[in-house]
């Protein structure tokens, strides 16, 4: 018996076939769509690799059963932007050097993303408090924070 | 006569091991090194650039290879740029004059006539045509270095001492699959391994149904002695069923973990290979003041944003290893060791993963692919661990105790110092496969290695900044290394330096209050090295450091300093915080002289790494034991090991001195040390009292002050 679920990423609508319904979204971008950008740290829903935004909300993909996001919409970081159209944080982590080991970045812009579609003036502390579900463990907060109220300034058409 | 070669290239002379010209404009630097996250690929395409002068652009790095990249052991110790930016900066000097020697006998002109710009060879300033390329075919890199070149002088250099932006980065911000987590191979299956819970444990039952019912999905079962795996084609399916498996997997002779071993003074009692290195003990200590202080610090894990990977493929008799560990000739020769394939026949490549700081389990997870694939011949395997299996079996920080002995002249500077040091080992890695994880459960597994810690020529183990770097007449360590502890324990950022300069840097703190003096003056008061007193000057400066900043206020603000193995990197860390039952950074300030810098932002990047994770340590961290818990660990996850977040990182600043010196000193782990003792002693000035046990948990808090 295969289910199939019928989703949108990045836009495009997909039909997938996972092992069953149960199947974490995360499986299924990554081993299924070949998404691999969406990053597993944990599957247990605290580290915040495997960040997404389901219908503009943040959410964990890695222990989200793929039957819940049938009929959504989910963006992952691949559909932020690329190197020939970054999106503004993209492009602002660059800017601002704001990576160690990388591994963590997936998850934190789209964390950033939701919280300036929403807000687009954060404080420091809000743009913390949007990131407390993320973990770096390299210790580059410092400019991801940056990065995020830099790219905030440019989407706000107040930096180039 | 020429200067003697760095160690690297006398260990890799070949200068084809370092430096191809594999096609019209296009330059491949080949390093040892690997990249954790540090950046240490971008800065040796720095090097590369400013040595033979040609563009970035033209340069792709290949990294730990066993086919292709000298053996540079292992990329650890903050060791990269200090040891292998050397090599690499004088093999590309020889290859500079090769070419250029090979130029003049075609010009039929003196090489002294002749540069180069951009691969291109000028003769007096003007083009001749010529260049690394066209002139490959006459020059052979097949041959040994011989130190003949002349490295550029610092004034000389153009692209080294840039912030170059890293060249990892865009991938890892747009999502490319750059990690080896990422990587899948034709045929690959996915595999979790039911782990062994300590060496000498033997399987008794396995409930096979009951796993297979988990997995919801096909899975086999590979066995080998007492190493059992579970593999799949469906990750969903293997992953289900190995987070399944522990449960229904029965084990004899189990030892875990208690808890009463979980505080570092359980060490004090353990059987100990001890020794004394330092001056001898002083004759007459009559009449001397005596200070005395013990500080300890628990068990650390690596706790990497991502659980180890590896993927192995045997093959047509040959076997291929992806890793994310710190040496892939380490672990090659480690493999030889405990499979049936020589160390010919293996091919060890690096892969990124996320950051280790340290020996984590990416040796473990490469091994567990390997004997597993070693089994099924020709299907590439790819093992993932679990999260909750790298936080119990990855191998942790050793806990330590380490108490300070001083005698005090007449104004109160310490004239003779003894540290005294109880720690299991700071070293478990791989080398004779004794360490591997899934060797231990193979049929006669390798035998333990003998006691040993990280030798003091490599900047010690638990001694690691155990002397402090102040101008003291007399000074000693006693290491008391305990071979047997209760949870394996390794290499993690900075060794022993961190309990030891905690150690250090609170008591100077203490004997300046008992002194009368502020601690920033009574520092440089007994500090003779000019870098050092440069450093120290440079942060309180930065800080505005206040003498009179009255105690016990809550407020506090404290300094910590040390020269990272007393010879790599100068650093020195002021902390400002808050303290009523938890603990609130509010700004910290960071000085460092790492003498010539090669990527200036991307040593800040490192440097302020080492700051917030120092933080999470020692606000924050401590393996737990349970006794009742299965691993008995009771820390296994975020939950229940959490670390600094977003919301508890203050403001940074970091500044670089003395960049221009024409000497690297590493600065990957100078930061850690000086930023746990600059918060222990914030907290200490906060409160009016000092706390000696690490991490600095409200419970501690709490605890000192009903004591005062
Ligand atoms: S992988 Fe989903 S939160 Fe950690
Ligand atoms: S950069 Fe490595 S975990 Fe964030």
């Amino acid at each position: 018996m295969t289910t199939t679920v019928e989703f949108q990423v990045n836009g495009k609508p997909v039909s997938v076939a996972p092992l069953d319904e149960e199947t974490p979204l995360l499986d299924v971008l990554r081993n299924e769509l070949g998404l691999m950008g969406t990053r597993f740290g944990c599957g247990l829903e605290q580290c915040g690799c495997c960040m997404v935004l389901i219908d503009g909300a943040p959410e964990k993909c890695c222990a989200k059963p793929v039957w819940s996001v049938a009929g959504k919409q989910v963006t992952t970081v691949e559909g932020m932007g690329n190197a020939e159209a970054p999106h503004p944080l993209q492009q602002a982590f660059l800017d601002e050097q704001a990576g160690q080991c990388g591994y963590c970045l997936s998850g934190i812009l789209i964390s950033a993303k939701a919280l300036l579609d929403a807000n687009p003036k954060p404080t420091r502390a809000e743009i913390a408090a949007a990131l407390d579900g993320n973990i770096c463990r390299c210790g580059t907060h410092v400019r991801i924070l940056r990065a995020v109220d830099k790219a905030a300034a440019v989407m706000r058409g107040e930096r180039a | 006569m020429n200067a003697p070669l760095p160690a690297f290239l006398e260990s890799n002379p070949r200068l084809d091991r370092w430096i191809a010209f594999p096609a019209p404009g296009q330059v491949t630097v080949l390093t040892g090194r690997v990249e954790l996250g540090q950046g240490v690929l971008t800065a040796m395409a720095q090097i590369a650039a400013d040595e033979l002068d040609v563009d970035l652009a033209r340069i792709t790095v290949r990294s730990g290879d066993t086919d292709v990249t000298p053996n540079e052991g292992y990329t650890s110790g903050s060791h990269s740029i200090q040891a292998g930016g050397i090599a690499m900066r004088q093999a590309c000097a020889d290859i500079r004059a090769l070419y250029l020697a090979q130029a003049a006998v075609v010009l039929g002109c003196n090489a002294d006539a002749l540069s180069v710009r951009d691969g291109g060879i000028l003769r007096d300033g003007a083009s001749t045509g010529l260049d690394y390329w066209s002139l490959s075919g006459a020059v052979d890199l097949a041959v040994k270095a011989t130190g003949a070149g002349r490295p550029k002088a610092v004034a000389d250099f153009t692209r080294i001492g840039e912030s170059h932006a890293r060249l990892d980065l865009p991938g890892k911000v747009f999502g490319a699959p750059v990690f080896i987590h990422d990587m899948r191979l034709d045929g690959m299956v996915h595999a979790r391994v039911v782990r062994q819970p300590n060496r000498g444990a033997t399987i008794g039952a396995i409930d096979e149904a009951a796993i297979r019912r988990a997995a919801k999905g096909p899975v086999e079962f590979v066995r080998q002695g007492n190493f059992l795996a579970i593999i799949g084609g469906d990750e969903t399916a293997v992953e289900r069923a190995g987070g399944a498996a522990p449960a229904h997997v029965q084990w004899n002779d189990v030892e875990t973990p208690v808890a009463a071993q979980q505080e570092a003074s359980w060490l004090l009692q353990r059987p100990a290979v001890d020794r004394t290195l330092g001056d001898p003990e002083p004759a007459d200590a009559q009449g001397r003041e005596r200070f005395e202080a013990t500080f300890t610090r628990g068990y650390l894990a690596h706790a990497s944003i991502s659980p180890s990977c590896g993927l192995a493929l045997f093959k047509d008799g040959h076997l291929t290893v992806w890793t994310h560990c710190q040496g892939v000739y380490p672990l090659r020769a480690a493999l030889a060791k405990i499979l049936p394939v020589t160390a010919e026949n293996m091919t060890v490549v690096h892969v990124p993963g996320s950051g280790c700081y340290g020996h984590n389990g990416a040796d473990d997870a490469s091994a567990d692919a390997a004997i597993i694939a070693m089994q099924k011949p020709g299907v590439p395997v790819r093992v993932r661990w679990r999260r909750e299996e790298e936080f119990v079996f990855e191998p942790k920080s050793a806990s330590m105790v380490v108490t300070v002995r001083a005698l005090l002249d007449t104004d109160g500077k310490p004239v003779d110092w003894t540290q005294e040091i109880w720690s299991g080992t700071h070293m478990n890695r791989p080398g004779g496969g004794g360490n591997l994880l899934g060797a231990l459960a193979l049929p006669n597994p390798p035998p333990e290695p003998p006691p040993a810690d990280v030798p003091e020529a490599n900047g010690g183990g638990a001694t690691r900044n155990g002397v402090p770097l102040y101008a003291i007449p007399a000074t000693r360590m006693i290491h008391h290394l305990i071979p047997d502890t209760p949870i394996r324990t390794s290499s993690l950022r900075g060794l022993g330096a961190v309990p030891n300069v905690f150690a250090i840097e609170s008591c100077l703190d203490d004997l300046a209050a008992r002194a009368g003096q502020d601690p920033v003056a009574y520092r440089l008061s007994i500090t003779s090295d000019p870098r050092a007193r440069a450093t120290i000057e440079k942060v309180a400066a930065m800080a505005n450091w206040q003498a009179d900043a009255p105690g016990g206020t809550g407020r506090g603000r404290g300094i910590g300093f040390a020269r990272y193995k007393n010879r790599a990197a100068y650093s020195a860390v002021v902390v400002e915080l808050d303290v009523d039952e938890d603990i609130r950074l509010a700004r910290i300030w960071c000085a460092t002289d790492a003498g010539l810098v090669i990527n200036p932002d991307g040593a800040i990047n490192q440097l302020e790494g080492g700051i917030v994770q120092a933080a999470s340590w020692v606000l924050k961290e401590q393996v737990r034991f349970d006794s009742d818990a299965a691993s008995g660990l009771s820390s296994f996850d975020w939950d229940t090991y959490p670390v600094l977040k977003f919301s508890e990182v203050p403001e940074i600043d970091v500044e670089l001195i003395n960049t221009k010196d024409d000497v690297p000193l590493g600065v990957g782990e100078a930061s850690s040390g000086p930023t746990a003792a600059a918060i222990g002693n914030a907290v200490s000035h906060a409160l009016g009292l000092r706390i000696h046990d690490l991490p600095l948990t409200r419970e501690r808090i709490m605890a000192a002050l009903l004591q005062d």
